[in-house]
């Protein structure tokens, strides 16, 4: 069933972009700057933070929805995050995650508080998705002794694979585990650097769930929540240190 | 300090074991060397990590290269471990703005390397990470993306080695540190 967060955990949980200008970031459409106001934040931020808490089954303390904390580390990690425009095609604002790698006290510190809020959650598997979440994942996994579960495209992986298929813009793809690298009843969280329309880690989260994993949680870098992706997760819940909107 | 394995150390037992061949893959006489099975084994991926941390940690490493994609699996945390930062060496067209690339063989036509212009900073000491060490071609190739930049390459660090393709004699007379090899 859905973990219950309390309310200390939430105070963690900032989703918050810093208050310097950052550029819309929209996939689909023309892109337009965007100022985020800090006369927006307490809105966004109980936004962000109903985003974040566990749907369906969990009691939601009024407290949690008012409260604004940002932890001193995010600021540092958003703005090591590089905005690329028109990459990979005219339009598009990238995110790049590439320098935040560069920032030795940026990385740890978004390791580190992903490490926090799952090492007593009894998670035994960190599923990290090709490619960017090879770099996160692994190191979540070390801090916390889980397995670390790699998520491929088509045809990396040797020997006996699933696959579940999602949409594109434009067609399909698939995503590919390993038989047998997970079993039934354990507890996993599926990491990525970035969720945009949630196709991937929906994905990612029917292939575990047919080999009867239990997921705790989605864990990413960063959300673009114009993109909706959190409503693809279904019942999973969401977890994000930057929204980028 | 020419290239060792990492001699005696009671590890790399427990490592080697959980490393998975699989015949066939991805064609025909290949005798593919699975790392995801370490992956899977907390302990032995922790000790993979450690082994390479303690030999690299009071080196004065800045900067840890990563080869797409499984070097990017054992390249961070040690660069975590390390203070380095981390770089990850990619696939055509996958980073984002101004990028250097460095073309190799592959046994049939040439694949190309990429790394981010500005990543690094001439002078850095860097270590290139990658899971497996065959022909070399690969690591030859992010050698030269770094020296171009001025790096000064330390090292080449794989889980494993495959001897006879003498990879090894492809690193630009750079050593290799490897923790097991595979005849």
């Amino acid at each position: 069933m859905q973990t219950i967060i309390s309310p200390l955990l939430v105070s963690h949980r900032l989703s918050l972009a810093p208050p310097v200008p950052r550029l819309l970031n929209n996939y689909h459409h023309r892109a337009r700057p965007s100022i985020r106001l800090s006369s927006h934040r307490s809105t966004n931020s109980l936004r962000l933070f109903s985003s974040a808490i566990v749907a369906a089954a969990a009691s939601r303390d009024s407290e949690m929805a008012t409260e604004d904390v940002q932890d001193p580390r995010i600021a540092k990690i958003a703005s090591s995050i590089r905005v690329i425009p028109d990459f990979p095609k005219p339009g598009i604002m990238f995110q790049d995650i590439t320098t935040l790698l560069l920032d030795t006290e940026a990385f740890k510190d978004t390791i580190a508080l992903f490490v926090e809020r799952y090492k007593d959650k009894d998670i035994s598997v960190v599923a990290g998705v090709e490619a960017r979440g090879f770099i996160f994942g692994p190191p979540i996994a070390l801090a916390i002794g889980a397995k670390f579960v790699p998520m491929r495209k088509p045809k990396k992986l040797p020997g006996k694979v699933i696959s579940e298929e999602y949409s594109l813009e434009y067609g399909t793809d698939k995503i590919e585990m390993h038989v047998g690298a997970v079993e039934p009843g354990e507890r996993a969280i599926i990491i990525d650097d970035l969720i945009a329309t949630g196709g991937t880690l929906a994905a990612a989260i029917r292939l575990l769930e047919r080999v009867g994993v239990k997921i705790v949680e989605c864990a990413c870098v960063i959300e673009l929540p114009e993109l909706k992706g959190k409503d693809k997760l279904g019942e999973t819940p969401l977890f994000v240190l930057v929204s980028s909107a | 300090m020419s290239g060792n394995k990492e001699e005696e150390d009671p590890r790399i037992n427990g490592i080697k074991t959980k490393i998975r061949v699989v015949p066939d893959f991805p064609k025909k006489g290949i005798m593919f060397q699975d790392i995801t099975t370490v992956l899977l084994d907390p302990k032995a991926f922790k000790d993979t990590i450690d082994l390479f941390v303690e030999r690299y940690r009071d080196k004065n490493i800045s900067v840890v290269a990563g080869i797409e994609a499984r070097g990017f699996i054992f390249g961070p945390p040690i660069a975590l471990a390390i203070g380095a930062k981390f770089v990850p060496l990619r696939k055509p067209k996958k980073l984002p703005g101004e990028t250097i690339f460095e073309e190799y063989e592959l046994e049939y036509g040439n694949d190309r390397l990429e790394m981010h212009i500005g990543a690094v900073e001439a002078g850095d000491r860097a270590l290139v990470v990658d899971d497996l060490i065959a022909t070399g071609g690969t690591l030859c190739a992010a050698i030269n993306l770094l020296e171009r930049v001025g790096e000064e390459v330390v090292e080449c660090a794989c889980v494993i080695e495959l001897p006879e393709l003498k990879g090894r004699q492809r690193l630009k007379g750079k050593p290799l540190c490897m923790l097991v090899e595979y005849r």
